[in-house]
């Protein structure tokens, strides 16, 4: 089989699947329709900025660097730089999966990739202020606190977890990325 | 908001690369290019996963879920529908603010938010495709025990 197209042959069965499920249900149809729309705008709007951001990275942050401040080696700075870079971020959390690689294959160690994206997925803080807006203060600041908490313990679990060889396989696999 | 913000960081940092380096930046630009093609796939199921599951899983649906239930099930429930969805936070977070108006638990609420933020179901497939079955699965199993967890913090240091 062809090789792109074997690389969209998942695309092509949910495209299938997507498409059956408007003609099965034409109850949900209008609003599978709308939220499909929707969430194409935003992905479109989201992933630019994100994607130019990797690629600046990749060429600009030279390996040895990244290994002195998150590397394995780096100490306790290299989580306190990987809570700042994903809490500091903006965009779903599916943003931060790609950005996630980049950080590997620059040598950035497996602990501080973690703590990245769970800062990512809860400590934003442009979000933080939204949330102190609609939900008050002090729901939004003890759920920051607990999740900090969250984002460490979930960090060591996973590492904990995960086999050696499953860590290595990865890292191997990030450094192909050209 | 955040999108802007984002275009402005990246904005500026591709204006200093230019002004520094041009064949530099053409190179991040391809390999931007490239990264994006390359989970493109992913990108594209994904949008067919949400876009079924938020058919079914509408705000008002969602909002059935969180407010009526209460106690330990209204959490798990609350969690579950946080887990499944995909809403951006300015969405969800005036949405979670009228719910507990309209009487919603704060636990219920805690559980739900925490679980959104934390817990991607339907962004598995890119997950996945970075990180591996085994972390991917990992990483979202514990981030749901947790945000049940973070709930019962939050609803408690509400009430105090």
């Amino acid at each position: 089989m062809n090789k792109t197209l074997k690389r969209y042959s998942g695309v092509i069965i949910a495209a299938i699947a997507f498409i059956a499920f408007l003609l099965i249900f034409p109850l949900w149809r209008d609003k599978a329709l709308a939220s499909i729309a929707f969430q194409t705008t935003t992905m479109l709007l989201v992933i630019p900025p994100i994607f130019i951001l990797l690629g600046l990275l990749d060429v600009w942050v030279p390996r040895q660097q990244m290994i002195k401040y998150m590397g394995a080696g780096a100490g306790a700075k290299g989580p306190v730089l990987a809570f700042l870079l994903g809490s500091f971020a903006a965009g779903p959390l599916y943003g931060a999966f790609p950005f996630a690689a980049i950080l590997m294959k620059k040598g950035a160690s497996f602990m501080n990739i973690l703590v990245f994206i769970g800062a990512w997925s809860t400590t934003k803080i442009p979000m933080l202020l939204f949330e102190i807006a609609a939900l008050g203060p002090r729901f939004a600041l003890s759920r920051l606190a607990i999740d900090i908490v969250g984002i460490i313990i979930i960090a060591f679990a996973i590492k904990a977890l995960l086999p050696k060889k499953e860590i290595e396989r990865l890292y191997a696999e990030a450094a192909l990325i050209d | 908001m955040d999108t802007i913000l984002l275009y402005l960081i990246a904005g500026v940092a591709l204006a200093l690369s230019l002004v520094k380096d041009k064949a530099k930046t053409a190179t991040a630009l391809k390999k931007a290019l490239k990264a994006l093609e390359g989970i493109l796939p992913q990108f594209l199921i994904v949008l067919a996963i949400v876009a079924v599951t938020l058919a079914v899983l509408d705000t008002d649906t969602v909002s059935r879920f969180i407010g009526s239930g209460s106690g330990v099930w209204g959490v798990l429930g609350a969690a579950i529908v946080g887990a499944i969805t995909l809403i951006p936070g300015f969405v969800a977070f005036p949405a979670a603010a009228a719910l507990m108006d309209g009487g919603a638990g704060v636990t219920q609420i805690a559980a739900f938010v925490s679980s959104l933020m934390m817990v991607g179901v339907v962004t598995l497939p890119m997950e996945i495709k970075y990180f591996g079955k085994q972390a991917a699965l990992a990483r979202n199993a514990l981030a749901f025990l947790f945000s049940l967890v973070a709930a019962l913090f939050v609803g408690w240091a509400v009430s105090l």
